[in-house]
């Protein structure tokens, strides 16, 4: 049955090998680096705990000092014009199939007795990239060695950024399991005055922003933030709609979520996958936005939740 | 209190803009710390979470196409593709893939999209390209037409995912609220969430369209 197990080998092994192409390069800082994350991948389930937490230490030294990758060999310009002109429009379906074989996936898949059915949408997403990638090699007429080339390219010019919403969400667990979120909401409940209605709304929306923003992820602020403000206060003690207050608050949440570079998946990788030169640059451009719309579901909320 | 100075390390690392990994590492081994867990222990918890974890790497598998696709001259073929469309601006071509991003993640289809399948190969070329026809770009300039293609994605999904009745988060909200002895149909949370969602797109296309006014600005100056 094919299973996480089975993602995690694929997925290592691709890392594995990018490593192997550094070392033959004699890039052996980005040789170590990916070949340890590699290994996460790959022995992660029968390493020990603390053999995997050295592993993350070595990536977190090494991403720190520069992984200073020897450039990979690609086109020149005028060769990717004379290619995109003889392949026409049909450069786009392998990209568009992704997408689209991973959404086949997940609905046809869960009767599959070759795939888990909590896995599916993983197993989808893979299944596309390697049928993807054989429709790629025929269009673009290169073989599997340069697809790894032009991977490898892609994943230096990421760099350490392709390990940190992985690591990220390792720091959530770290904070959740040390009892973070609950010394936040005793926080916010202690030293605010809830006296009023609106003020409970207020505290909820722009904590489930903040807390958000803390954790890089709205789903590990809202049981918190929920907890702690939202049901006792909101809904126990004002008597408000918990419909309403659960669902603008989780948006209120996402307003969080766009501005902060702990959620590192949207925000910090694509800065590093457009090469821009701000780390922040796509934060910068979401502030206004994501201002607004927590001013929007703040009064949203104001409005409706007590009203039944 | 002294759990919380994870959260001191995390955001003084990224003010004083040390590489975040370490800053990562750093402030999950103060945590645990200050939690009172041996040096020992803390290094294996964050091995044991950082394995836990290994699912999201799975989306990297993805590479390889958009390389190749890339060698073969996507980014090319998106910018002829705009080039002849005269109508195309940056902030329009941008309002369409927010529209479209949002549209079917409202259905669901979270995964028609992403930044390094979507963005980097298609939608950011196609920005860029009808930028440079109204003016030669600088790096500054093209590095923000890429940052808001990028937010144009991340607003997209967002704020349509969860008008969406079987998505994560609503999912998320229905379990906890059953916890707690709420029970509610996940449409009513679904339908709460479509204010905002008009909303984001007002906004968010409004400040594309702006952008693009600026934009039009430097080509006349």
């Amino acid at each position: 049955m094919i299973g996480l197990d089975a993602l995690y080998l694929l997925t290592g092994a691709l890392f594995a090998a990018f490593a192997l192409q550094h070392a033959l390069a004699r890039s052996w800082r980005s040789a170590v680096f990916w070949g340890c994350f590699a290994a996460t991948m790959l022995g992660g389930s029968v390493f020990s705990d603390t053999v995997n937490g050295a592993l993350v230490i070595v990536l977190a030294v090494l991403g720190a000092a520069g992984l200073r990758p020897k450039p990979v060999k690609t086109t020149d310009l005028e060769t990717r014009q004379r290619s995109a002109a003889r392949s026409g429009n049909l450069l786009f379906l392998p990209a568009l199939a992704v997408p689209a074989i991973t959404l086949a996936g997940t609905l046809l898949l869960p009767g599959s007795r070759f795939v888990d059915a909590k896995q599916v949408t993983l197993v989808s997403l893979a299944l596309a990239s390697v049928v993807s990638l054989v429709l790629a090699m025929g269009i673009v007429r290169a073989g599997p060695y340069a697809a790894l080339s032009e991977g490898r390219r892609l994943v230096d010019s990421i760099g350490w950024a392709a390990v940190l919403p992985q690591l990220l969400a390792a720091l959530g667990g770290i904070f959740a399991a040390a009892g973070v979120g609950q010394v936040i909401a005793h926080l916010t409940t202690a030293y605010i005055p809830m006296t009023l209605p609106v003020v409970a709304v207020v505290a909820y929306t722009i904590g489930m922003a903040l807390f958000t923003f803390v954790m890089g992820n709205a789903f590990a602020a809202f049981p918190v933030m929920t907890a702690g403000i939202g049901l006792p206060l909101i809904v126990g003690k004002f008597g408000g709609d918990p419909v309403v207050m659960a669902a603008v608050g989780m948006l209120s949440g996402f307003c969080g979520t766009l501005m902060t570079p702990m959620a590192a998946n949207f925000n910090i990788v694509p800065a590093a996958v457009l090469d821009l030169k701000d780390r922040n640059g796509v934060i910068k451009v979401q502030i206004p936005t994501a201002l607004l719309l927590l001013a929007a579901n703040t009064t949203i909320m104001a409005i409706f939740v007590y009203h039944r | 209190m002294l759990v919380l100075s994870g959260i001191a390390v995390v955001v003084l690392g990224f003010a004083l803009r040390a590489n975040p990994l370490l800053v990562v590492v750093v402030a999950a081994l103060v945590t645990g710390l200050t939690a009172g867990m041996h040096p020992g222990a803390v290094v294996a918890m964050l091995g044991h979470a950082f394995v836990a974890n290994r699912f999201i790497a799975v989306a990297w598998l993805v590479l390889p196409v958009i390389g190749l696709l890339e060698r073969g001259g996507i980014r090319e073929r998106a910018r002829i593709l705009i080039g002849r469309l005269r109508a195309a601006t940056p902030g329009r071509v941008l309002i369409l893939y927010l529209a479209l991003r949002q549209i079917s993640a409202t259905l669901g289809l979270v995964a028609l999209g992403g930044h390094v399948q979507m963005v980097r190969p298609l939608i950011a070329p196609m920005a860029e390209a009808a930028a440079e026809r109204q003016a030669p770009l600088d790096a500054e300039t093209r590095d923000r037409v890429r940052a808001y293609a990028a937010s144009a994605d991340n607003v997209g999904v967002f704020f349509g995912e969860d008008v969406f009745v079987a998505i994560g988060s609503i999912l998320l909200i229905k379990g906890f609220l059953e916890q707690n002895g709420i029970v509610v149909a996940p449409i009513r949370l679904s339908v709460w969430a479509i204010p905002t969602a008009l909303i984001a797109f007002a906004v968010h296309a409004t400040r594309l369209w702006l952008f693009d006014r600026r934009l039009k600005a430097r080509s006349k100056a």
